[in-house]
């Protein structure tokens, strides 16, 4: 499901996505405020111009506080866009000073690092790709670079990177919001599994646990994940080949 | 390149963490530059990671992002990456300090010749050159040990391991590789058990090792 912004309104473009998810989605991003909206029934595809008080009143439409965070995250990386990037720090520098603290940092360290963390966002934000990762998994793999730093461990070498060749290239929209609606549902998902299990999946991420003690099965649904990132390899290397 | 044996969920999702062994992570993030199923699955373990940082929040002091918002400085220009400039994967290489020709060698008797790389304690790793056709030494394990092949392959009596793949061991196997006829094998083994062929000590042991 698409939308642009167009004014002051939003032009909405719906159409379901995923045949397995009941629940269709209108998203609506204002500038760099953004708010999605779920209804519960299934409507038939719609395309319709809908200003700021229409959404505000539609009968079914009930706002949740779920942020468009990769368009935030674009503003950061395309306009240097400073309101965007505090609307980011407010949600994740919480959660980066949490991860820290869960990973055995103490309080005031943990936010001296979740502050370095949430710079390292704005200054290494060219590296962002919304059609590759949520936002959330991008500042993870940077919170876990950081946590690894405070604890002196082993270095951790990283794999070649690819030349995706973003850079001037209009990302594809539906790209972005399927990586985004990924996410989202892994999330849900995580918060059903059975508490023990969670548990042992979040211990494994705060580097609490070796990699023998780690269980292979995590029970969270990663096929769709890891199947649309390997098509974009195989994109990736039909052109360059 | 045809990959058959690929990183464990175990492995991949200790390295989306951050949580292995140095010689461990040099293995995988070697295999991951060899091997796109590999990166995509990296990918979704990352965004396991992602869903855990949403789970919990610490409250921040009122002037934490006054005082980020002072310390932006000028974003960074997008950089090209590098491509691989040799034959091998741009981890590996950092570690050899250059391509396959920079590699110290030890010989080790019979052909074979090893090169132990600088990581952190926990694991070690090496690279191996074993002539085609002849005998893997070693090889009771003890602890786990990943071996990547780069070049070559070699058999064991239940499979082959061509290039990129990764054969994962651990106590249990007990098995006597040989490398194949054809090109020299060259791989990438690192080990979480003591290193157990110094150059001076398989010279004594050849007559049991067959070596």
């Amino acid at each position: 499901m698409l939308f642009k912004a167009y004014g002051d309104g939003l032009l909405l473009d719906h159409r379901p996505s995923d045949p397995t998810a009941n629940l269709p989605r209108i998203s609506c991003m204002m500038m760099s405020q953004a708010i999605t909206l779920h209804y519960s029934d299934a409507a038939p595809p719609q395309r319709a111009y809908v200003g700021p008080r229409q959404v505000a009143q539609g009968r079914r439409l009930a706002a949740t506080n779920e942020t468009d965070w990769a368009a935030l995250m674009l503003a950061v990386r395309d306009r240097q866009d400073r309101a965007a990037f505090a609307a980011l720090f407010r949600h994740f520098a919480p959660r980066v000073k949490a991860f820290l603290m869960k990973s055995g940092t103490e309080a005031s360290l943990a936010e001296d690092c979740a502050q370095d963390v949430l710079a390292t966002v704005w200054q290494k934000a060219h590296l962002f790709d919304p059609t590759r990762a949520s936002v959330a998994t991008w500042v993870f793999t940077i919170a876990r670079n950081r946590r690894i730093d405070i604890a002196r461990r082993d270095r951790r070498p990283e794999p070649e990177a690819l030349d995706w060749g973003g850079e001037g290239q209009e990302p594809d929209q539906a790209d972005i919001y399927e990586a985004a609606e990924e996410a989202a549902r892994l999330t849900e998902a995580l918060k059903i599994l059975p508490d023990a299990q969670r548990a042992l999946v979040a211990r494994a991420f705060y580097g609490d646990l070796s990699h023998s003690e780690i269980a292979a099965e995590t029970g969270l649904p990663l096929g769709t994940i890891k199947s649309r990132i390997r098509l974009a390899l195989d994109r990736l290397r039909t052109k360059m080949s | 390149m045809t990959i058959k044996h690929h990183l464990s969920d175990q492995l991949l999702m200790g390295y989306a963490a951050g949580n292995l062994p140095e010689a461990f992570s040099l293995v995988v993030a070697t295999h991951v530059s060899l091997c796109d199923e590999c990166r995509a699955r990296l990918g979704a373990y990352e965004a396991v990671g992602g869903a855990v940082l949403e789970t919990e929040t610490a409250e921040m002091s009122e002037a934490s992002l006054e005082a980020c918002l002072a310390r932006l400085g000028q974003p960074e220009a997008p950089q090209k990456p590098v491509p691989r400039r040799g034959f091998l994967p741009t981890p590996l290489a950092d570690y050899v300090g250059g391509d396959l020709a920079q590699v110290r060698w030890k010989p080790l008797g019979m052909g074979v010749r090893q090169a132990i790389l600088p990581t952190g304690k926990g694991a070690s790793a090496r690279l191996l050159y074993i002539p085609a056709g002849q005998s893997v030494p070693d090889h009771g394990h003890r602890g786990l040990e990943l071996t990547l092949v780069l070049q070559g392959a070699f058999r064991d009596d239940k499979d082959r391991f061509g290039p990129g793949d990764v054969e994962i061991a651990d106590e249990s196997d007990e098995h006597t590789p040989i490398a194949e006829a054809g090109a020299d094998c060259i791989c990438l083994a690192a080990t979480d058990a003591p290193l157990r062929f110094m150059a001076l000590i398989p010279r004594l042991l050849q007559p049991i090792f067959r070596i």
